[in-house]
């Protein structure tokens, strides 16, 4: 999309306008300082894909749009999870960051943060390992996608 | 040469080659009428409402394809143009509505007649700006004329704070923009063009169901010819009405949910429809499931995300109507391509045989006057000729079915969004655009008391527009429907305390006349048709409970009408 101001509303809006959901969101500058990148996930039938393709290529403010599940593509997504760290749990706790690579960034007596990256389904499976009690504080970032191989999503 | 932002406002509309501005001042953008004050090229109307502005401007782009341009202040000027602006977004309408707003510090603070314009507009404009620099200004007023007038039309406001207005910078109007994210496509894809001709050879059962899209891309000449070669049955809806000539033989009437019985069969019993810059909107196709069970669908829009969007199309054909036609037109005349005669011999047996069913037929007996007869009588004694505007309701529709329009850009009204109030102020829009022609406003009580103060403006700028009022006393279409699903409980849709629009007229310093009987009808409407400096309210009494005949009920698809 055109880096510009509104550009993250006018899509925002046009998801809730045609009632549409968003499930995660993320954007960001790219190389190019006059275009900024937005990864989206969504979820609908064919139709309703093929719909909200159609009207996001109609807003000025998108440049080019790709349908990443439309090929091979990677994912990924970045979580910080606070947990309770207390006694043995520690070792526990660090066993199991060790087991999805993440890794600890922060620590107190109480509590760990631990950093971890991957697709959706790593990060729920993390979340699922761990002991519903044991969780703090959970923040992720949306997902970001890029295409397999030459395939390229650029001007 | 260093200009102020007012300045170069100026002077980039003239550059557009902009006739009128349809505004009204207010403080944000004060810099800026005093520079229209200094010169003449550019014509501002001065209305009396900004809704009404926007209408104006809406009725002026309807009827010559050039760009409608509205002006308006801050804040409640801006608000205030809302309901104009998503008339024309909802109508594809090409406009320019350039909104003033606070000083750039001043923004996000609350200031005196500030409003979040961009925020309020956008999801009702094809796009808009924002301008945070004076540098930026032409470039954006380009853009903005650009946007608005290219690929699918529509409205694009530019919002321009106070002190860009006084800032100055040095002025060049660019000649070319380009962007990169926008580039409408115009011609459809030859593959599928002759995908869509095949099938007009081998139709048996074939319609063209036209729409706003053929008068926007001014293919009604293209359209025309296609359909005589062929022999096709044509069908318009309510935005396209005069696309393609209501008095040919091969015209089938108005579809949809007040269409002509004949229409609406043709498009039930179709096997290939021909759908032609037009969207498939709920009131043509009735309840979506039971839509032309049997047909082949191609469908020629100048916007992808219409294709596809409510009915699936076979052959989906993307590009500008008016190409997309002559390269078919080519196509069929380069390969001597025919329709098959015996099956339309077939066919056209069967339409006229729905058409003997007088689907529009009224009591021509009755002491009241009916609305009918008077749309009839002022298509007659018009000569069909006149352009007309018209307000939102059973008078509506009746001047749709009545009036039968042989040229495109005569019949002006909201369809997409059905403003109320529209009817006036376009007329307006469409009498300065039109000095010499004849302008009927069809109306009712309840749709003219909405922008009624616009009569100020057209004693202002002596429009000699001629107002149609249908008096009923009731809000028409609302009883209707009252009458048919909510048995007959009748809420909030009888108007009382109307005024004495004669007086109301004449105070104005126009003409009034109020007709209650039928026999009176025809000698008014030519009275009325001689006085043509003066604006005329035409106050009919008519018939308190007539319906509009035919109806689509809500569920019912297009087979299932209830007729008179």
């Amino acid at each position: 999309m055109e880096n510009e101001a509104g550009a993250l509303s006018r899509v925002a809006g046009l998801f809730s306008a045609r009632g549409y959901n968003i499930e995660s969101l993320t954007v960001a500058p790219t190389e190019d300082p006059s275009l900024s990148r937005m990864t989206l996930v969504t979820r609908g039938t064919d139709e309703v894909i093929e719909q909200i393709t159609k009207q996001l290529n109609k807003l000025i403010d998108v440049v080019k749009l790709m349908d990443m599940t439309d090929g091979p593509h990677i994912e990924r997504e970045m979580m910080l999870v606070k947990v309770q760290a207390e006694g043995d749990r520690r070792n526990e706790l660090k066993r199991l960051a060790d087991i999805f690579r993440g890794r600890i960034i922060d620590v107190t007596d109480q509590n760990y943060t631990i950093e971890l990256t991957g697709a959706g389904d790593k990060l729920d499976a993390f979340l699922q390992a761990l002991d519903r009690g044991v969780i703090v504080e959970v923040v992720r970032s949306g997902v970001s996608g890029i295409s397999r191989g030459d395939r390229s999503l650029k001007l | 040469m260093e200009l102020t932002g007012a300045e170069i406002f100026v002077r980039s509309l003239e550059a557009e080659g902009v006739e009128f501005i349809f505004g009204y001042p207010g403080g944000a953008v004060l810099h800026i009428y005093d520079a229209l004050y200094a010169q003449d090229k550019v014509k501002h109307i001065l209305v009396r409402h900004e809704q009404a502005a926007t209408h104006a401007a809406d009725g002026y782009a309807r009827s010559t394809g050039r760009p409608g341009v509205v002006l308006v202040t801050s804040g409640p000027g801006a608000t205030n143009a809302v309901t104009g602006i998503a008339t024309a977004y909802m109508d594809s309408i090409p406009m320019v509505v350039f909104t003033g707003q606070v000083p750039t510090h001043l923004i996000g603070n609350d200031a005196f007649q500030e409003a979040d314009n961009i925020g309020i507009t956008r999801p009702c404009v094809k796009h808009n700006f924002l301008v945070k620099d004076v540098n930026d200004l032409a470039l954006t007023i380009k853009k903005a004329f650009y946007v608005a007038t290219t690929g699918r039309p529509g409205p694009v406001v530019v919002d321009i704070p106070k002190d860009i207005t006084a800032d100055k910078a040095e002025f060049s109007y660019p000649g070319k923009v380009e962007m990169r994210s926008y580039n409408p496509v115009q011609i459809g894809h030859t593959g599928q063009i002759k995908r869509a001709v095949k099938l007009m050879q081998t139709a048996r059962r074939p319609i063209l169901y036209t729409g706003g899209g053929v008068i926007l891309g001014d293919a009604s000449g293209p359209l025309t010819e296609l359909a005589k070669i062929m022999n096709f049955p044509v069908t318009n809806t309510l935005m396209g009405l005069g696309a393609y000539p209501a008095t040919d033989s091969q015209f089938v009437g108005m579809l949809g949910m007040h269409g002509t019985y004949e229409a609406n069969m043709a498009m039930h019993h179709c096997d290939v429809l021909f759908a032609i810059g037009a969207r498939f909107d709920d009131r043509v196709t009735g309840h979506i499931e039971k839509f032309c069970p049997n047909a082949t669908i191609v469908h020629v829009d100048i916007d992808p995300a219409s294709i596809s969007k409510n009915v699936k199309v076979d052959v989906p054909i993307v590009g500008c109507v008016d190409n997309v036609l002559k390269a078919m037109l080519n196509e069929i005349k380069g390969n001597d391509v025919h329709s098959d005669a015996v099956a339309l011999k077939e066919w056209w047996q069967q339409i006229d045989e729905w058409r003997s069913k007088d689907c529009l037929k009224y009591d021509r007996d009755s002491e009241a006057i009916k609305p009918q007869f008077v749309l009839e009588t002022l298509y007659k004694l018009t000569g069909g000729d006149a352009f007309v505007t018209s307000d939102v309701g059973q008078h509506q529709m009746w001047a749709a079915q009545f009036y039968k329009f042989d040229k495109p850009r005569r019949w002006i009204n909201s369809g997409g969004l059905g403003t109320m109030g529209f009817g006036l102020p376009a007329a307006m829009g469409v009498q300065f655009a039109h000095p010499d022609a004849t302008v009927a406003c069809v109306t009712g009580e309840g749709s003219i008391q909405m922008c009624i103060q616009e009569l100020s403006t057209c004693r202002q700028y002596s429009l000699p527009v001629k107002i149609i009022n249908l008096n009923n006393g009731y809000l028409g279409m609302v009883r209707q429907w009252q009458e048919f699903f909510y048995q007959k409980r009748y809420a909030m849709s009888y108007m009382e305390s109307l005024p004495d629009f004669v007086k109301l007229a004449e105070s104005y310093g126009h003409v009034g006349m109020k007709i209650t009987r039928p026999a009176d009808v025809e000698g008014a409407i030519v009275e009325m048709l001689k006085l043509k400096d003066r604006l005329v309210f035409m106050d009919f009494i008519t018939d308190k409970t007539e319906n509009v005949y035919p109806m689509i009920p809500a569920g019912g698809g297009q087979n299932e009408m209830i007729l008179i």
